[in-house]
């Protein structure tokens, strides 16, 4: 059947009120029986939701279940930008306006979060975190222009900043707004009030030996409109109008100027969300990861 | 260049200051920057200053302009931090909707208007 005929619908299943701001991000823990939804608000805190299922099967729910409100995180002293689990949904990282990243601990099966971990670094806002697709170690990108990598070298919980990139691992000039793996981890990207996105390499033996985790790979500088970049081939898709918001969370358009992106799962495609109201998709012409000068 | 935004001008008058100005329009690319100068290097109204542009202008913009607010090369001490509070988004947001702010920005602008 092509897709292209077919009149795709999008039809609400469920409201989750409780938040009494907006709701910044909201994230599906990757696991569990019964879905579990974080969500984080600018009033401060994180809402964990959970489909209760009524069905005589358990662990099967269905669609039209409702959700109810399991547990609120209320730690935060500013309002909460961002949630992601880890790959095995035992951990929460959350941040926030109050420039803190936390680490909450899963337990009781997703019905009590206890906090395992505050980490203080970033000089301003943390705007992103993000776990590592397959390690558990955790990104956070910020108004102060760096993102730090946090690491607990002894999986005892003992969360420290292991590497920060800044401009002098030839990291960002300007806010750090967001950041995506590749399934495989091996690849990060980052997009930036800078008008650039990053393409850092993840080395994962150098991760286990404690002696720094990502460094630059490609520069991608964004000019508005019109991007030239050697060794790049891109699809460019330019949407007028008011922006376009959200499809399942993964594609942002905001009204500054800043660059925003979304998972590449499939095929290396990076996906990325811009000011000027584009939509830009990028490949990598070469397939081999050999490093290039910015 | 200042062009046909001549209505956003009065805004551009603060209450005790008087700012130099210039509004560059790009039509094709919907895109507005707007620089002032504060007259003193440490002036410490800039950022409502520049507050209280953002706020006029969304009233009188439509919704697909964008606008950058910076001050004048070279002429505040605090320059690079000024202009990034202004064109952060949620920062400007969250300014404008902090009561105290807002007050503040609600009376240059209508001060402004007598």
């Amino acid at each position: 059947m092509d897709l292209m005929e077919k009149k795709l619908e999008l039809v609400e299943l469920h409201k989750l009120e409780g938040h009494t701001d907006r709701v910044w991000n909201v994230s599906w823990n990757p696991v569990g029986t019964l879905p579990i939804l974080a969500s984080c608000s600018g009033d401060n805190t994180v809402r964990i939701w959970e489909q209760s299922s009524l069905s005589l099967t358990p662990g099967l729910a269905s669609f039209g279940d409702e959700f109810e409100c399991i547990s609120t995180l209320e730690e935060h002293e500013n309002e909460v930008k961002s949630v992601s689990w880890n790959a095995a949904g035992s951990y929460l990282a959350t941040c926030s306006r109050d420039k803190s990243v936390w680490i909450w601990e899963v337990l009781g099966g997703g019905n009590e979060y206890d906090c395992a971990a505050v980490l203080i670094g970033h000089t301003q806002d943390a705007k992103m975190v993000q776990w590592h697709p397959t390690m558990d170690v955790l990104f956070s990108c910020s108004y102060d222009n760096t993102i730090k990598v946090w690491w607990s070298e002894d999986d005892d919980g003992d969360y420290q900043c292991v590497q920060t990139l800044d401009e002098s691992n030839n990291g960002h000039s300007s806010t750090v707004w967001a950041i995506s793996f590749n399934a495989a981890g091996d690849k990060m990207v980052t997009c930036s009030d800078d008008l650039t996105l990053k393409i850092w390499e993840t080395d994962i033996a150098m991760m286990h030996s404690g002696e720094g985790y990502a460094s630059c790979y490609i520069s991608v500088q964004l000019v508005l409109i019109c991007l030239e970049f050697a060794g790049l081939i891109f699809v460019h898709i330019q949407l007028t109008g008011q922006g376009i918001n959200t499809s399942l969370g993964f594609l942002k358009i905001w009204f500054t100027r800043k660059v925003l992106l979304t998972p590449n799962d499939r095929d290396n495609i990076i996906a990325s969300g811009a000011g000027d109201d584009a939509i830009r998709l990028f490949v990598d012409s070469n397939n081999d990861c050999k490093k290039t000068s910015p | 260049m200042t062009l046909g935004l001549i209505n956003a001008n009065p805004v551009v008058q603060a209450k005790k200051e008087r700012l130099a100005h210039s509004i560059t329009l790009d039509d094709k690319l919907n895109r507005i920057i707007i620089t002032f100068t504060p007259t003193i290097q440490h002036c410490s109204m800039a950022t409502i200053i520049g507050l209280c542009l953002r706020a006029k202008l969304k009233e009188c913009l439509p919704l697909h302009y964008k606008v950058d607010i910076r001050v004048s090369p070279g002429s505040h001490a605090d320059e690079d931090s000024v202009n990034k509070q202004l064109n952060d988004k949620e920062r400007v947001v969250a300014a404008l909707e902090n009561p105290n702010l807002r007050q503040l920005v609600d009376e240059c602008l209508c001060s402004n208007e007598i």
